[in-house]
Formats: C-alpha cells, structure tokens, sequence
C-alpha cells in the first residue's frame, strides 16, 4: 500500500481573494508575509506493488478530477 | 419540445426551474442524476444549487454523474444543454465548455440582480446580439476564467457579459472580460450565471428570464 499525496494550488496569474484574506490577516499580526496562496492537499492509499504505479495514479487522478487544469496545478507525492 | 432538468444531489434551484418552464409552451421532465435518459427531451437544464456540496470545487463531483455521458449523447445528437449558475460550473467542469468558475474576487457569496447582454447570436436560436436581461445572480464562484488551450472565439464565445443600468460594461465579480455566459459555438451548450428561473414572474422582481427561457425553447423574445 502507497500513501498519494496530491497538493492543489490555483495556478500562478490566477488570483487567490481567499489567501488574499489570509495575507491581509496575517499581516496585520505582524507577519510580513507576501505571496500566500491556500492549496488543497489530498491523500489517499493505493495499493500498488511499485511506488511508481502509485505516482503515476496520482498524476492521473489528479488530471481527470482531483485538479481543474484550466486554473490549477498540482504536484504528487508518494511516500510508502 | 420537451425540456429534462437535472436534479444533482444539493441542487436546489430544479423544481424553480420546472416551475418556470410550466409557464412555457414546452413539457418539462425530472431527471435523476444516476439515471442515463432524459425522459426522451431533446433538451436539458442543469440547474442551480450546490450540488455534491461543491466539495473540491464547484461542480466537479456532478461533472462525473452518470446522466453527465447522456447529456453528451444528446448534444452530439444534436440536443441542447442549458447550465444555469452551478449547472454552468458543472459544464465547464466536464468540459461541456471551455474555461472554469473561480471565487469572486468580491469574496463574497454575490446575491444581487445584474444586467446582462447578449453579446454573439447563436445558430438555431432568436436571440439578438444587444438584447438585454435583468437577472439575479446567486453565486460564490462566479468569475469566469479562460482556458489559454481553448480560447473562446473558437469553438465557443463569450455569449453574455453584464453591463450596468446604462448599458456600460460591468463587473460585479472579476470575470475575465465580463463573461456572465458562454455558448458553444453551434449554440447547442450554453452556460450562465444569473438565474432566469428566479425572473420567471413579476411578483419574482421580473419577466426577463421568462423570455430568455422562451428563446431557449425555440420561441422569439416577444412576450406571449
């Protein structure tokens, strides 16, 4: 059994209002941060002999549904 | 002619919509989301709500239904599909349409009546390039963003954009060039945000959205 992790991120030139928000917050805390985008992280289990099947069903699953490819992008990771 | 709306589960705008198109010279059936026909319709609405939730993003869990392969079938055969607000994002979602709905740069949840003009007439429907609808709008993920893979002016156009009282572009959420719907170019797909079934009478606040669904069904804008 692998565990997929699938990180989802709105895609760079595509405004964020939502981790817009969260900038202006934080900011006002005190911390100087710039650039904050919120993600999604999803995990799942497959199971599957080669960790390479594993990446390549998460590449997949995150192509045909898990992110919109017009204004997201994402990354996989497999970690058994 | 006989209208199929689409009952996804969380939406909630189907039985507004039937309602509506009682008012029509048209028969209109309810469709389930599991089911593969459309109650013989050669035309479908997917109406508005949330359904799935709108967990992971709006529209995309529906876009996955299985009545989604028949709405295919009968836009390929020639039918027509009309996605109103969640119905729009469900269109874009399966790529019914091209580009995608993101949150309003508002942040807010946009409930408000809008303008709206018809920018692009469509082959097989009398609506008129300039024609304008008072419609509200309902929708937290309403800004419309293109597809750098399928810029519109190919296969599809900007068919609505909203405009303020004095005809003047307007943006009431961020939409890339104030896109409020999108059509196929041979008409047969269109995707809006406003809700003509929410102006279907004049004690709803207006008539408009009547007379956009009387355009739809085959008829011309004149009021019966």
């Amino acid at each position: 059994m692998s565990r997929v992790h699938i990180v989802v991120h709105l895609k760079e030139g595509v405004r964020d209002p939502a981790g817009e928000a969260v900038q202006h917050v934080l900011r006002d805390m005190g911390f100087l941060v710039e650039h904050l985008r919120i993600g999604r992280h999803i995990t799942l289990d497959v199971d599957s002999a080669a960790g390479d099947d594993a990446a390549r069903l998460g590449r997949e699953m995150a192509e045909r549904l898990l992110a919109n490819p017009v204004m997201e992008q994402f990354s996989v990771e497999v970690r058994s | 002619m006989k209208v199929a709306v689409v009952t996804f589960p969380g939406s909630n705008c189907d039985r507004d919509t039937l309602r509506a198109l009682s008012r029509l010279p048209v028969e209109a059936v309810p469709v389930w989301h599991r089911d593969t026909h459309l109650g013989g319709a050669s035309a479908v609405i997917l109406p508005g709500g949330f359904a799935y939730g709108d967990y992971l993003r709006a529209g995309a869990l529906a876009a996955h239904s299985p009545v989604m392969g028949t709405v295919r079938e009968l836009v390929n055969a020639g039918g027509r599909v009309l996605g109103i607000c969640n119905g729009f994002q469900i269109l874009t979602e399966s790529g019914l349409l091209p580009g995608a709905l993101a949150m309003n740069v508002s942040r807010r949840f946009q409930c408000e009546w809008v303008q709206v003009q018809v920018q692009e007439c469509l082959p097989g429907l009398r609506f008129a390039a300039g024609e304008r609808f008072s419609l509200p709008i309902a929708n937290g993920e309403g800004r419309y963003i293109p597809d750098p893979q399928r810029p519109l002016g190919r296969d599809a156009v900007a068919f609505l954009s909203y405009r303020d009282g004095a005809g003047r572009p307007h943006n009431p959420n961020g939409s890339w060039r104030e896109v409020a719907g999108v059509a196929s170019a041979d008409g047969r797909v269109i995707g809006l945000m406003p809700h003509p079934e929410r102006a279907s009478a004049a004690w709803l606040g207006g008539e408009d959205g009547l007379r956009f669904l009387r355009v739809w069904t085959g008829g011309d804008g004149v009021p019966a």
